[in-house]
């Protein structure tokens, strides 16, 4: 872990009014929680809408997505990566810097509006369970759209083609690809970690814990390399 | 030292860089040629940013690609102005003296703005920076580590006369202490004032290569093509046609076409051809001046 990178990563995370675009979905959760639970709406019927169809399927993903791509992507898009690069430093330093802050800012910002609402709906241990899994699916999600910005010059478009309509759309209509979806994932580990009858699983808890591990090494495996073999564009191209 | 091998790059179809061979030494090198004939591409592949199609590229008899570790002996300062602009120039080179791992970060970041002479706004935000300030910024950032090997893609762009000329007393200064410096540029007298040697590149291809003043001469002493208007063309064309240096003369309604064989020798002879003769030289244009016909011609020398 190199500090340097990480203090960098976190400044330029910062300072860009990007930014901004992390605040809006938390607080419309908690605001959600917070109506719903004053107007006196028993948790049965808005934890699932709350919990699993705004905070799971879109909060965590987009929130990953945003901070994911945020670290490396846009010092790509800028050309500011190449003061990083070219530095005698092992690549994985690099991407693991960039990671960590990635995931530690993302748990950050899902986890407090996951726990608030958590509370709200059913109890502190559920709370605590959301944001484990939130956790655990950061994690995730930031090594795939990390990687996904060194693959692709368009990694923001293709981490929300993977959002909405593999996790979105295909998840609930093809049950085979609930496999390869985090946001499965997520939901059955949060479930097994405070099981309530707001959330249920529909994946294996193994299968859950062995493939989040599993897109989170992958993930940054593909990335480590990708960036010993970054090229920067010339000017015929 | 940095020494490149029947290095070739194409992208798809296009050639960018075609079989280049050269070693490049301590002292000052300008790489000079259009835009487009792929100094760029050459000097990314000199600093490990981009693999080689055909041929090697070492630096200190390392491979640049795929190898972090070059950037120990090598410092780039690339064309795109990209920094982050939200730090100080002071935090923008001690990150950078801290990412090369040195011993004592913050004297060696010193150090380095010191020699840029970037002290004095140092914890200014960088956005707030001239252009001139930025690209001593990251010149220091990429001079934290000393290291001996420095490359510059187009370090003159957009600066204005002081902070060129500054850049350019600061490269000579490097140098002259035994760095190998290479800088590309478009622009002769950037070169030309700067570096003793010279790499021209055109269309890919190293066209010449060598002590710049020989390749000033070939340059100055080219065939040139000029058009002229006077109080009387006729008489003029007669006079100059006895001139050793002229090599033709062409009269139409719109004046003289006149082929000289070298710059120099045509335009101080001409002014006294009119004077012995009495003709007032009304317009004397030089007709072929754009660059790229400099270096074709080069690269037919």
């Amino acid at each position: 872990m190199n500090g340097t990178i990480a203090w960098i990563t976190a400044r330029g995370l910062f300072g860009r009014r990007r930014f901004l675009l992390l605040l809006p979905l938390p607080v419309l959760m908690i605001g959600l929680g917070v109506i719903c639970r004053a107007a006196g709406v028993v948790p049965e019927e808005w934890g699932d809408a709350v919990i699993l169809g705004l905070g799971f399927a879109v909060m965590l993903p987009v929130v990953s997505l945003i901070v994911g791509t945020g670290v490396l992507g846009s010092e790509i898009d800028d050309g500011t990566v190449v003061h990083v690069l070219a530095k005698p430093l092992p690549r994985r330093e690099i991407i693991f810097a960039k990671l960590a802050v990635a995931v530690g800012v993302t748990t950050l910002t899902v986890a407090i509006p996951m726990y608030v609402v958590g509370v709200l709906a059913h109890s502190v241990g559920l709370g605590l369970g959301l944001v484990g899994a939130s956790a655990v699916g950061a994690a995730a999600y930031c090594a795939l759209f990390l990687a996904l910005s060194l693959v692709t010059r368009r990694p923001v478009l293709l981490g929300l083609v993977y959002i909405l309509l593999w996790e979105g759309l295909l998840g609930n209509i093809v049950r085979g690809t609930r496999v390869l979806s985090i946001q499965q994932y997520v939901v059955t580990l949060a479930d097994e970690m405070s099981p309530t009858l707001l959330l249920e699983g529909k994946v294996s808890v193994v299968l859950a814990a062995v493939m989040s591990a599993l897109f989170f090494l992958g993930a940054t495996a593909l990335a480590v390399n990708r960036l010993r073999s970054f090229s920067v564009a010339g000017e015929t191209s | 030292m940095i020494e490149l091998t029947n290095v070739s790059r194409w992208y798809g179809n296009v050639v960018a860089v075609n079989d280049v061979t050269m070693t490049l030494g301590p002292g000052v090198t300008g790489l000079l040629g259009p835009n487009g004939a792929g100094k760029t591409t050459l000097l990314h592949m000199m600093a490990g940013f981009l693999a080689p199609s055909r041929g090697t590229v070492t630096v200190n008899g390392e491979p640049a690609w795929r190898n972090p570790a070059v950037y120990r002996h090598l410092g780039l300062v690339s064309e795109r102005e990209a920094v982050h602009g939200f730090l100080s120039a002071r935090e923008f080179v001690l990150a950078s003296a801290r990412l090369h791992k040195l011993a004592d970060p913050a004297a060696a970041a010193q150090r380095a703005l010191d020699l840029v002479e970037m002290t004095g706004a140092q914890d200014r935000r960088i956005d707030t920076y001239s252009k001139g300030m930025r690209q001593r910024t990251r010149v220091a950032a990429a001079l934290v580590h000393e290291p001996d090997v420095l490359l510059l893609d187009e370090p003159f762009n957009g600066m204005d006369p002081r902070q060129r000329l500054h850049m350019m007393e600061l490269l000579d200064r490097l140098g002259a202490a035994g760095r190998t410096i290479l800088f590309s540029s478009h622009i002769l007298e950037e070169v030309e004032q700067v570096s003793g040697t010279v790499q021209v590149i055109v269309a890919g291809r190293l066209a010449a290569s060598g002590d710049y003043r020989r390749i000033r001469r070939l340059m100055t002493n080219r065939p040139h093509v000029f058009a002229v208007q006077s109080s009387d063309d006729r008489a003029l064309a007669v006079a100059l046609m006895r001139q050793a240096s002229v090599a033709g003369v062409e009269l139409d309604r719109a004046g003289l076409t006149v082929r000289a064989g070298d710059y120099g020798t045509f335009t101080r002879a001409l002014p006294k051809v009119a004077l012995a003769e009495g003709i007032r030289v009304q317009r004397l244009l030089p007709s072929d001046e754009s660059l790229e016909s400099v270096f074709s011609y080069l690269v037919e020398a």
